[in-house]
């Protein structure tokens, strides 16, 4: 009977664990995680400050889950090392665990640039996890100013979530668009409108030189594109730390107060386990399509890996949770020797903003090869001839996974479909693969 | 397992069953009260024009891409059919960027809605002359003028 340890406990863990049970319902599971929660929708966490979800929602399998898959879980532990000779884990409490499987799900940090002054702020937290949640649940409030550095999804998402929470809320970024890692800087000044017609403030191409424990020297340091807020930003005494009132100095020598700081400027993916057991490693653990890293019967899923983006052939890190899922089942299934290979990863966005939702996913380094801007909606398309090689849609969505698919295998792409996704330009053959009984794809 | 097909030689391009299902998604009962002067929302959708036409629904895939990238653990294999949580769902859209035939549509709330094979529909049941439930039957199939959607009983792969 094989003995498989997880570490990690998000949706990589939790792929592997369902991938594993597809083939072996005998083998043991042992789940090693430093987060003490059952396992949680990671990008959930936005949408309960918003409202739109809760703790029990959140969860992203039942609470029967474990038991149902005899999983047996440790859950608040540390894992120190892994050794591949012995073939154990270690953890911090000093125990040490035998696996004949073993997955490294463990995820990526944030990544903090330091700043001067940045140790003295009081109130100050990243935004990826359940804590950092709860942390902004109890420390926000209709008084507090919230200054968040980065424009990422997470930076963005947590800026949404906190908005009817707070007094206010700016960002800073150091790139010359929000979001641009995941949008071109066409589409993000689209969603940066629509997030400062919803009250966000942003300062764009800047980045954050000092942070004073201070109100600003001066109120005419500060402008804001919404000049109804800036007096709302000036008032301390509406803070709730009036005399804890910090300032954030711009590299344009812009004047930010804040009371609460959310860092989001990245993340970097957490290696050192598998690195220190002489794994390769490069930006991310190296793994193949089966999720094996270059040490025997280890394996890697999720943030913490890099793989190969379909759409430009390019070894990258994907940290995108679709992506953790199938790398997770991948190494699943090929621990319990039912290989299934996920050759498929691409970059892919969902994600909303105050109603407005995008979809991306691919690259977009090639040629455009339709463009549609109204003021209702917005829909790029890159490619090289009839190879679709990205997409960005906004507000006008349907289908789009017709789209995706596409990109996953390389279909060529006619101008009929670029103009309405639907299964009509496919072949009948390739239809009735789908639709009828003769096929058996699903 | 229940699984629905398409017989699209058969199809007449109609649309009828865009409006049962949508009907039978609002709880069932009088079309014309529940439909009237309203944006239908069918989790099925016919493509095409007069001379291929066609209708697509979930195809309750095997391996779904929606529930395996799904960000809230809202979508799950409940006794073959592929159903999405409401409850958990926040409407992120990620389902409908990952499905590759374009079978999740949005609510008017903005969670989203796909075919659930009217398993939750109980106004679509199946009955013999003495009027015993002996099955559902989702609204589409029932209620195709030409037969041009089957359901078939197929064995369920583990």
């Amino acid at each position: 009977m094989s003995k498989y340890v997880i570490i990690g406990n998000s949706s990589a863990a939790i792929g592997c664990i369902e991938g594993i049970r597809k083939t072996d319902t005998e083998g043991s599971i042992t789940l090693i995680a430093s987060e003490p929660h059952h396992c949680y929708g990671r990008p959930l966490i936005s949408y309960y400050l918003e409202g739109k979800t809760d703790a029990e929602h959140m969860k992203y399998r039942p609470d029967s889950f474990y038991a149902d898959n005899g999983v047996e879980t440790m859950l608040g532990e540390n894992v120190t090392g892994i050794d591949p000779i012995t073939k154990t884990v270690t953890l911090q409490n000093g125990n040490s665990l035998r696996y004949d499987k073993l997955l490294v799900a463990t995820g990526s940090s944030p990544r903090v640039f330091p700043a001067p002054g940045m140790d003295s702020v009081e109130h100050k937290t990243s935004f990826m996890t359940l804590n950092d949640m709860k942390y902004l649940e109890k420390h926000a409030d209709q008084r507090s100013r919230i200054l968040i550095v980065g424009a990422g999804l997470i930076g963005l998402k947590c800026a949404e979530g906190l908005k009817n929470r707070v007094l206010s809320v700016t960002v800073v970024e150091f790139m010359k668009q929000i979001l641009p890692s995941a949008l071109t800087p066409k589409a993000a000044a689209r969603v940066q409108a629509q997030m400062e017609a919803n009250g966000i403030h942003f300062y764009i191409n800047n980045a954050v030189g000092e942070y004073k424990k201070a109100p600003p020297a001066s109120a005419d340091s500060v402008t804001l594109r919404d000049g109804s807020e800036v007096s709302a930003l000036l008032a301390n005494a509406e803070s709730k730390y009036p005399d804890n009132t910090y300032t954030a100095v711009l590299k344009d020598g812009t004047e930010i107060p804040f009371d609460i700081l959310v860092l989001a400027t990245g993340v970097t993916p957490n290696t050192a386990l598998v690195k220190d057991a002489g794994g390769t490693v490069n930006r991310g653990i190296v793994v193949d399509a089966d999720s094996r890293t270059s040490l025997p019967d280890i394996y890697a899923a999720g943030d913490c890996t890099e793989s190969v983006d379909v759409t430009t052939g390019e070894t990258k890190i994907m940290a995108l949770l679709p992506n953790a899922y199938h790398q997770g089942e991948a190494a699943g299934r090929h621990m319990a020797g039912a290989a299934a290979p996920f050759e498929e990863a691409l970059p892919l966005n969902a994600v909303g903003f105050f109603g407005m939702h995008i979809l991306s996913a691919g690259s977009y380094t090639q040629d455009i090869l339709l463009e549609e801007d109204t003021n209702e909606y917005y829909r790029v398309f890159y490619g090289e001839g009839d190879k679709l090689t990205g997409f960005i849609l906004i507000d006008k969505y349907a289908r789009a996974g017709i789209y995706t698919d596409i990109l996953r295998h390389g279909t060529p792409i006619t101008e009929a479909l670029l103009k309405e996704p639907g299964l009509l330009p496919f072949s009948r053959e390739c239809r009735d693969e789908i639709l009828t009984q003769k096929g058996g794809k699903n | 397992m229940k699984k629905i097909y398409v017989r699209e030689d058969w199809c007449l391009g109609c649309h009828l069953c865009e409006y049962y299902c949508a009907n039978a998604n609002l709880g069932g009962g009088d079309m014309w009260k529940n439909l009237k002067g309203k944006a239908i929302r069918p989790r099925i959708r016919v493509e095409g024009d007069n001379n291929v036409s066609f209708a697509v629904q979930c195809r309750h895939c095997d391996e779904p891409h929606c529930l395996k990238g799904c960000i809230a653990g809202a979508i799950s294999i409940i006794e073959g059919v592929v159903s999405i949580d409401q409850n958990k769902c926040v409407g992120c859209c990620t389902c409908v960027l990952t499905c590759p035939y374009g079978c999740i549509v949005p609510t008017e709330t903005g969670v989203m809605s796909k075919c659930e094979l009217c398993v939750n529909n109980a106004g679509q049941a199946k009955k013999d002359k003495e009027g015993g439930i002996v099955g559902f039957i989702p609204a589409c199939v029932q209620n195709c003028p030409n037969n041009a959607i089957v359901v078939e009983e197929t064995e369920v792969t583990a």
